[in-house]
């Protein structure tokens, strides 16, 4: 399918535009950014209805994304960039002084496409009901979509706002969890398991879809099926299996990547492993 | 001294559960979330006549704190209603990230702040909210001094695009500042013009500060009495106008001296007009279960020890 390999070029590129902004500055969080590179690519170039220019802060008549877990801003930055949110050129200003690409999202330096600033973990999805929940008063049918890791949902707010989300019936809005299974100091089931986190949003009231978030295929499938989902009285969760560092061999199959730049020498071999399908900023 | 009346005491809380209720029907973008404190808060008002703007939240105030300023994306203004203690230490990272860094105009509401709030003890006497909220840059913090006051600031709180704090409390007291006055936020008001010591007093302290200069007056002493409602922005104009005028301050607040009003203005002379100064508030000590006026005699709130410092004052003069 001509879409689906389209949407693969363009993660190729959003994957380079990863690994390059964060060895730029030595600082960054390249693994999950890698892990959530074809979701957030899929986001932006075929799930969501949106509207780059101009930018609208209040998103009406949109579908408006929201992320929540903040430190993988480079993906982010990257899909905004290269869907026409702001120059592409502006990502070598990642991470530096005086930019609108600061080191975690936020609305304060007026980078277009981004709505509330995340970083401090647990915070989207309140935000992104809310929001669904203006949507629903202002009569706009557009969705609100959000993404989690997996290790922000050992943050109590979360459990807070799935109580909230199902109790007033938010069926406008579609959370994703980037399932990769790691977090900073290691496993996640190590570090504080999450137990069976199908059956646990199933029991606070969610409709829980589950896709692999690294198959392009997939993940269009599994939005549609979730996008038919809405509006029937529940709020949904997609809980996206990925890989930390998809895309780069020596980045994946470890937490370690979770926060740490390459350096020249990674740098040239992950490069060397991802296609430059649109011109490098 | 001008006179003031007090119109029938109510408690301030009330003053904000009208004040919305009048929000609600000027405005269909003002929205409504509770933690489970309808009552308590006045919020029933809204709920009823608004159901499909009001949000029960729950025993869940960080989510509550995230909702509203979602909703704000969406042109909503959302108030958040819950007992002082809750809406600032138990959610200040909420509040930090997305609302005061993110500039949502999320207008917290609240209530029962300070040793007023009686018998429930101190963990539920926040002490220390007005310095929790104005060290946050974009917050706007709000203390009025009455009923009429409090349901002026919170229709006026509706109109300005920036987060708000809006502190307010549980007792009913004196109602003395005028009926559908205009509040003018960051914009302090003269209550008593006088010559030998101004005395800057916030929230159920102005009345107090009201008696303590009747009885000043009577010993041949002119106080200059100023409410200050809005403790950020701060009214440093009208605040150095009157010390240049006096020469001596007292402050006086149901808050803890570190982090409250008395800090703010101290911090405003000490840069541009170092003058004497007394303050009253609660120093660096937690609360306790007991009435409102037995606390508040306790702790030093109240019009004999403004008298006392005022006079403690005047003799530090230069």
């Amino acid at each position: 399918m001509d879409k689906i390999q389209e949407l693969k070029k363009i993660a190729s590129q959003v994957r380079r535009d990863i690994v390059r902004m964060v060895h730029e500055k030595n600082s960054g969080h390249p693994g999950g950014s890698l892990g959530c590179a074809d979701f957030m690519t899929a986001l932006y170039f075929e799930i969501m209805d949106h509207k780059p220019q101009p930018f609208d802060m209040d998103g009406k008549n949109q579908d408006v994304f929201f992320l929540s877990n903040g430190h993988i801003s480079p993906v982010w930055y990257s899909v905004l960039a290269r869907s026409g949110y702001f120059p592409v050129e502006e990502l070598k200003t990642f991470r530096a002084i005086d930019s609108r690409l600061q080191g975690h999202p936020t609305p304060a330096e007026h980078l277009e496409g981004i709505r509330i600033a995340s970083g401090s973990l647990g915070q989207g999805l309140s935000v992104g009901l809310g929001a669904a929940l203006a949507k629903k008063l202002n009569g706009d049918k557009h969705l609100v979509y959000t993404l989690h890791g997996d290790g922000e949902l050992q943050e109590g707010q979360i459990w807070e706002a799935a109580l909230f989300g199902a109790q007033h019936k938010v069926d406008n809005l579609i959370a994703t969890v980037d399932y990769n299974g790691v977090q900073i100091d290691g496993p996640t089931e190590k570090v504080m398991g999450l137990g069976n986190l199908e059956a646990k949003w199933h029991a606070f009231g969610w409709k829980v879809f589950t896709t692999n978030g690294n198959d392009m295929d997939a993940l269009i499938k599994t939005h549609q099926e979730a996008k038919a989902a809405t509006g029937q009285g529940q709020p949904i969760v997609i809980l996206m299996k990925t890989e930390m560092g998809q895309g780069v061999d020596f980045m994946m199959g470890t937490h370690k990547w979770h926060g740490v730049a390459p350096n020249d020498e990674q740098l040239a071999s992950a490069l060397s492993q991802l296609e430059e399908t649109l011109k490098d900023y | 001294m001008t006179e003031y009346k007090n119109t029938g005491s109510k408690d301030t809380r009330s003053g904000f559960g009208d004040g919305l209720t009048e929000l609600g029907r000027q405005n269909s973008n003002v929205v409504a979330f509770c933690a489970d404190l309808i009552g308590s808060i006045k919020m029933g008002d809204f709920a009823k006549e608004h159901p499909e703007r009001f949000f029960q939240a729950g025993i869940a105030e960080a989510n509550m704190v995230g909702a509203a300023a979602g909703t704000t994306i969406g042109g909503k203004i959302p108030y958040i209603g819950t007992f002082a203690a809750f809406a600032t230490g138990r959610v200040y990272d909420q509040i930090r990230q997305s609302v005061a860094y993110s500039k949502k105009p999320v207008k917290i509401a609240a209530s029962h702040a300070g040793l007023t709030l009686g018998e429930d003890g101190a963990t539920h006497q926040i002490l220390e909210d007005i310095g929790l909220m104005k060290m946050l840059p974009n917050m706007v913090v709000i203390n009025p001094c009455d009923y009429n006051q409090t349901k002026a600031a919170t229709i006026a709180s509706a109109e300005i695009d920036a987060p708000v704090y809006l502190r307010f409390g549980r007792p009913k007291v004196p109602n003395f500042t005028p009926e559908n006055q205009n509040f003018e936020i960051g914009k302090a008001w003269m209550v008593n013009e006088g010559t030998d010591v101004t005395i800057f007093a916030t929230g159920h302290l102005v009345w107090e500060a009201i008696q303590a200069g009747i009885t000043l007056e009577k010993e041949g002493i002119s106080a200059e009495i100023i409410n200050i409602h809005t403790i950020k922005p701060l009214d440093r104009k009208a605040i150095l106008e009157s010390v240049k005028k006096t020469k001596a301050v007292v402050t006086a607040e149901e808050h803890m001296l570190n982090g409250g009003l008395g800090d703010s203005i101290a911090q405003v002379l000490a840069l541009e007009y170092p003058t004497p100064m007394e303050m009253i508030g609660v120093n660096d000590t937690f609360g306790e279960s007991g009435t409102p006026e037995e606390l508040m005699e306790k702790y030093g709130l109240n019009a004999e020890s403004i008298v006392e410092a005022s006079k403690k004052v005047i003799q530090r003069k230069h």
